[in-house]
C-alpha cells in the first residue's frame, strides 16, 4: 500500500505553482533537516522535564515548578542560559580538538533519526541498510569522546574519554547481536520491514510485536542500550564521585550543553529504537487497517490516511516515552556499578547470552519456516518465563525455610 | 539509489579532498593523536566514495569496522602509551629522503597498474546488496570468507591467551620477568593508622 509520500506532495504543489520540478525538490531538502533538529530539540527539552519531574516524585519533592507550566519549559531556560555564557578553552588546551570533540558526539545522534520511522511513510530515508546504519554511525561517538578527553589536558577527562570508548564499544556488540537476531526474523534491515513484519497478524498483530518473540533480545537491548547511552547506573564516564565529570570537565556555555544535548537525544533515540525493534513501532495494540476493513473503511481513504498517520506517530512517542521513563526509573533506583562490574556484565554474561539467543533465533526460524507457522518464534518466551520463575522461586526459598522448621 | 551527474562530481571531488587532504595530514603532522583522528577523517570519506559506487552496505561496515573499532583502538593504544616525540627532528633528514622515496616509487607502481589494466567499466545497478553479498558470501567466496572466519578466530584466541596473563611460561629463578611493563618498583605505603600516636 502506498502511505503518504510529503516529499513528493510537496514538489507537486509547488510545481503546480509554477516552480520547476527541481527547484522544488531542492527546496524539500532542507525541509526534513530542520524537522529532525526541531523535533529531537523538542523531544530533549521533554525529556529533561520529564526527568525532573519523575526524579522529582521518586525522591517525594516537586521538581521544577516555577517556569512554564509545571516547570516544563525549564530544559528551554537552560538551553538559552548555556548559550549566552562565556566559552571556555582551557589555556593548555588543544583548541581545535577541544572545538571538534562535542560536534563528533553529537553529529551522528541526529544522522541517526534519518530512519527511524514514525508512519508508513513517515520517514525520512527508507534506506535497504537501515538499522545497520543506525549502529554504523553510533560507532562514531566514542571518537568525540576520546577527542574532548584527550583535548581538554586533564586527567580526569582523559580517563573519562577512555572510559566512554572502552563501554561504548564493549556495548555495541551484544546489542548489535541483539538486532541481529530482530533482523533473522524479519530478513531485512530497513525499519520500516521490520515494523511491517510484526504487523503479520491483521487484527492479532499485538501478539505478533517482537517482544513476544525475542523476550532474551528485548532484556540485552535494553541493558546495552541503557550502557550505550552512559546513564546511570552506567555513567561511569563521568562518574562525579571518582572523575568530577568526566570528559564534561571542562566545558562550559554551548559546548557543554551540545554533550547535555546529545546524552538526552540519544536516550530518546534509543527509546525510538527500542519501540521500533520490539513494540511494533507506529503500530497501535490493534492494528488500525484491518479495524478499518472491518467498518468497510477504504485504506485510501484520505481522512482514514490522516488518521492513521497521527495515531502512528502518537503511538510511537508513546512507546518511546515509556522506554525513557524506564531509563529515568533505573537512574533513580539504581546504584551506579564499578568499572569492573560493568565490563564483566558486558563480556561476560551479555555476550555469552546473546549469542546464544542468535543461535536459537537462527534455528527457530530455519524449523518454523520448515513447518510453515510461526508458532516455534514463541518458544524463547516459554524459556524466558521459565527462567524468571524459576530464579524467583529459588531466592524465595531461604526465607521460607525457617518458617517450614517451626512449624 | 542513484545520483545526478552534478551531485556526483561535486561529491567526488569533496570526498578525495577529504582523503587526500586527511592522508597527507595523518603522515605530516608532528603530534600522533591529530594524525590518529585524521586517520578517522580519511576512513569517513573512503566510506563516502563507497555510496558513491551504490555500496551502502560496504559504506556503513567501513564506518563500523574501521573508524568505530580500529580506529578507536589506535587512538587507545596512543593514548594509553603517551610516547613523548622529540619535535625539533629536521624535516628533510635522509631517513625522511628514504621514505619518500620508498613512497613516490610505490605510487608510481600502483598508478602505472591503474592505467594499464584494462578495466570493465560496468553500469550502475539498483539492487539489495546486503542479500547480494550474502548469497556470493556462501557460494563463490565460500572458501575466502571461512578462510577469513578461522584467521579471526586465531587472531581472537591468541588475544585472550596474550591477555591472560596464566599462560606465561614459568621462569627460572633470577630471570628478569618476560612480559612485565617497565614500571617504578612500588613504594612500602606506611599503613600504620597516622590520626592517633
Amino acid at each position: 500500500m502506498e502511505g503518504i509520500d510529503l516529499g513528493n506532495a510537496f514538489a507537486q504543489s509547488l510545481s503546480g505553482l509554477g516552480v520547476p520540478a527541481d527547484v522544488a525538490r531542492a527546496l524539500w531538502l532542507p525541509l526534513p533537516m530542520i524537522v529532525i533538529l526541531l523535533t529531537v530539540t523538542v523531544g530533549v527539552i521533554a525529556a529533561v522535564w520529564g526527568e525532573r519531574k519523575w526524579s522529582g516524585m521518586m525522591q517525594q519533592r516537586w521538581g521544577p515548578t516555577i517556569i512554564g507550566l509545571g516547570g516544563s519549559i525549564q530544559g528551554a531556560a537552560d538551553g538559552v542560559k548555556l548559550l549566552i555564557k562565556e566559552d571556555i578553552i582551557p589555556i593548555k588546551a588543544d583548541p581545535w580538538l577541544f572545538t571538534l570533540g562535542p560536534a563528533i558526539v553529537i553529529i551522528p545522534v541526529f544522522f541517526s533519526y534519518l530512519v527511524i520511522p514514525f508512519g508508513q511513510g513517515l520517514v525520512l530515508s527508507d534506506i535497504t541498510i537501515g538499522i545497520f546504519f543506525i549502529i554504523a554511525v553510533a560507532s562514531i561517538s566514542p571518537i568525540g569522546a576520546l577527542m574532548a578527553g584527550y583535548a581538554s589536558n586533564n586527567k580526569y577527562a582523559l580517563l573519562g574519554g577512555l572510559r566512554a570508548a572502552a563501554q561504548s564499544i564493549s556495548y555495541e556488540i551484544p546489542l548489535a547481536l541483539s538486532v541481529l537476531a530482530i533482523v533473522m526474523m524479519s530478513s531485512s534491515l530497513s525499519t520500516v520491514d521490520i515494523v511491517e513484519q510484526q504487523e503479520t497478524l491483521g487484527l492479532f498483530s499485538f501478539f505478533s510485536w517482537n517482544i513476544w518473540r525475542q523476550p532474551i533480545g528485548f532484556v540485552i537491548f535494553l541493558i546495552s542500550a541503557l550502557a550505550e547511552t552512559e546513564r546511570a547506573p552506567f555513567d561511569l564516564p563521568e562518574a562525579e564521585s571518582e572523575l568530577v565529570a568526566g570528559h564534561h570537565t571542562e566545558y562550559t556555555g554551548m559546548k557543554f550543553a551540545l554533550f547535555y544535548l546529545s546524552e538526552y537525544a540519544n536516550l530518546i533515540l534509543a527509546s525510538l529504537i527500542a519501540s521500533v525493534l520490539f513494540l511494533g513501532g507506529w503500530s497501535f495494540i490493534v492494528p488500525l487497517e484491518p479495524l478499518a476493513a472491518l467498518f468497510g473503511i477504504e485504506a485510501a481513504n484520505p481522512v482514514f490516511q490522516v488518521v492513521n498517520a497521527l495515531v502512528g506517530i502518537s503511538v510511537t512517542i508513546l512507546k518511546a516515552t515509556f522506554f525513557v521513563f524506564l531509563a529515568i526509573l533505573a537512574r533513580w533506583t539504581l546504584p551506579r556499578v564499578r568499572i569492573d562490574q560493568l565490563l564483566d556484565l558486558g563480556w561476560k554474561f551479555l555476550l555469552p547470552v546473546s549469542l546464544f539467543n542468535l543461535l536459537l533465533t537462527a534455528a527457530l526460524v530455519l524449523l518454523s519456516n520448515t513447518l510453515k507457522t510461526t508458532l516455534p518464534l514463541y518458544l524463547p518466551l516459554v524459556i524466558f518465563v521459565g527462567l524468571v520463575f524459576v530464579a524467583m522461586s529459588l531466592q524465595k526459598r531461604p526465607a521460607a525455610k525457617p518458617t517450614a522448621a517451626r512449624a | 539509489m542513484t545520483f545526478s551527474e552534478g551531485v556526483q562530481l561535486v561529491s567526488f571531488i569533496i570526498l578525495t579532498a577529504i582523503v587526500l587532504g586527511g592522508a597527507a595530514g595523518v603522515v605530516l603532522l608532528r603530534s600522533m593523536v591529530h594524525s590518529a583522528f585524521l586517520l578517522g577523517l580519511v576512513f569517513i570519506g573512503a566510506a563516502g566514495l563507497y555510496v558513491l559506487l551504490n555500496a551502502d552496505f560496504v559504506a556503513a561496515a567501513q564506518i563500523l569496522i574501521y573508524v568505530g573499532a580500529v580506529n578507536v583502538l589506535i587512538l587507545f593504544a596512543i593514548m594509553l602509551v603517551n610516547k613523548r616525540i622529540p619535535t625539533d627532528r629536521p624535516v628533510f633528514s635522509p631517513r625522511n629522503a628514504v621514505t619518500g622515496l620508498v613512497c613516490a616509487g610505490l605510487f608510481a607502481l600502483l598508478a602505472v597498474c591503474i592505467f594499464q589494466v584494462p578495466w570493465q567499466i560496468q553500469e550502475p545497478v539498483a539492487m539489495n546488496t546486503v542479500i547480494e553479498i550474502g548469497k556470493r558470501f556462501f557460494s563463490e567466496f565460500l572458501l575466502p570468507f571461512e578462510v577469513a572466519s578461522v584467521l579471526l578466530l586465531l587472531a581472537m584466541v591468541g588475544a585472550i591467551i596474550l591477555a591472560q596473563r596464566e599462560y606465561i611460561p614459568d621462569r627460572a629463578e633470577g630471570e628478569p620477568e618476560p612480559l612485565a611493563l617497565p614500571e617504578r618498583p612500588r613504594d612500602e605505603v606506611d599503613t600504620t593508622p597516622t590520626g592517633r600516636r
